[in-house]
């Protein structure tokens, strides 16, 4: 059984993606899009956490999403993988679950 | 695959009702069916057909009506949410006693029940919102 994870907003504006690395299952897969992308970015307050959570899970960022806010594939934390929408929609299929950090 | 979706935010708020499309655009392009979307919340506001954005601004609602009429998809708008904020059909008007009705083509009005039916008919029901 596993779950997909999404947060859609900036771990600067609210808790959601603390929250989630926190309390999600190892092997689970997260998924940052909207505002979420901004958790994606090295070098931030959350950085180090997000590393630590890519030992046990699997975090996507929404492509689309990050070229909207001018976020560079170079940016990102290493072992982030970058999906568009049809990857995202892959994603809810691969897991048995969905839950939305909203 | 069959897919519910429920979106608690309205247009031009944030983001999620142009993510939710986009997802369902892509679902639907990857060969899935989506079995209803439901409006929640403040997302009953994608429901009325007088917005009207600048005309270089993407129509949301229109986008949602087009779609629904493409792909025959389910628009529900939750009637407890709508009736706080203004959105009626002609069954609303009737029953309010209120002098017109705003709902969007391919939208209709119904009760939580459709979103809780949404999620044990769908076999994933993913949520977009605030």
């Amino acid at each position: 059984m596993s779950t997909l994870h999404t947060i859609n907003k900036s771990p600067f504006d609210r808790a959601s993606l603390q929250s989630c690395l926190r309390l999600a299952a190892d092997g689970n897969a997260i998924l940052l899009f909207e505002d979420g992308v901004y958790g994606a970015m090295k070098g931030s307050t959350v950085a180090e956490l997000v590393e630590k959570a890519l030992s046990n899970k699997t975090i996507y960022v929404l492509g689309p999403d990050m070229k909207a806010r001018g976020v560079d594939e170079s940016k990102l934390i290493d072992g982030i993988k970058v999906v568009d929408y049809k990857g995202f929609v892959e994603l809810t299929v691969e897991n048995d679950k969905v839950n939305a950090w909203v | 695959m069959k897919f519910g979706i429920q979106v608690n935010e309205g247009p031009y708020t944030h983001e999620a009702s142009v993510s939710a499309l986009n997802f369902v655009k892509a679902a639907l392009e990857a060969g899935h069916e989506i079995f209803r979307v439901f409006f929640y919340h403040d997302g009953v506001n994608n429901g009325t057909r007088y917005t009207t954005p600048p005309q270089d601004d993407i129509n949301i609602v229109n986008a949602w009506s087009e779609l629904a009429e493409k792909h025959n998809i389910d628009l529900v708008v939750c009637v407890a949410a709508a009736q706080r904020r203004g959105i009626v059909d002609e069954g609303e008007q009737e029953r309010n006693g209120k002098d017109g009705n705003n709902i969007a083509p391919g939208f209709r009005i119904s009760g939580l029940g459709q979103l809780i039916e949404a999620g044990i008919q769908s076999e994933r029901l993913v949520v977009f919102g605030d």
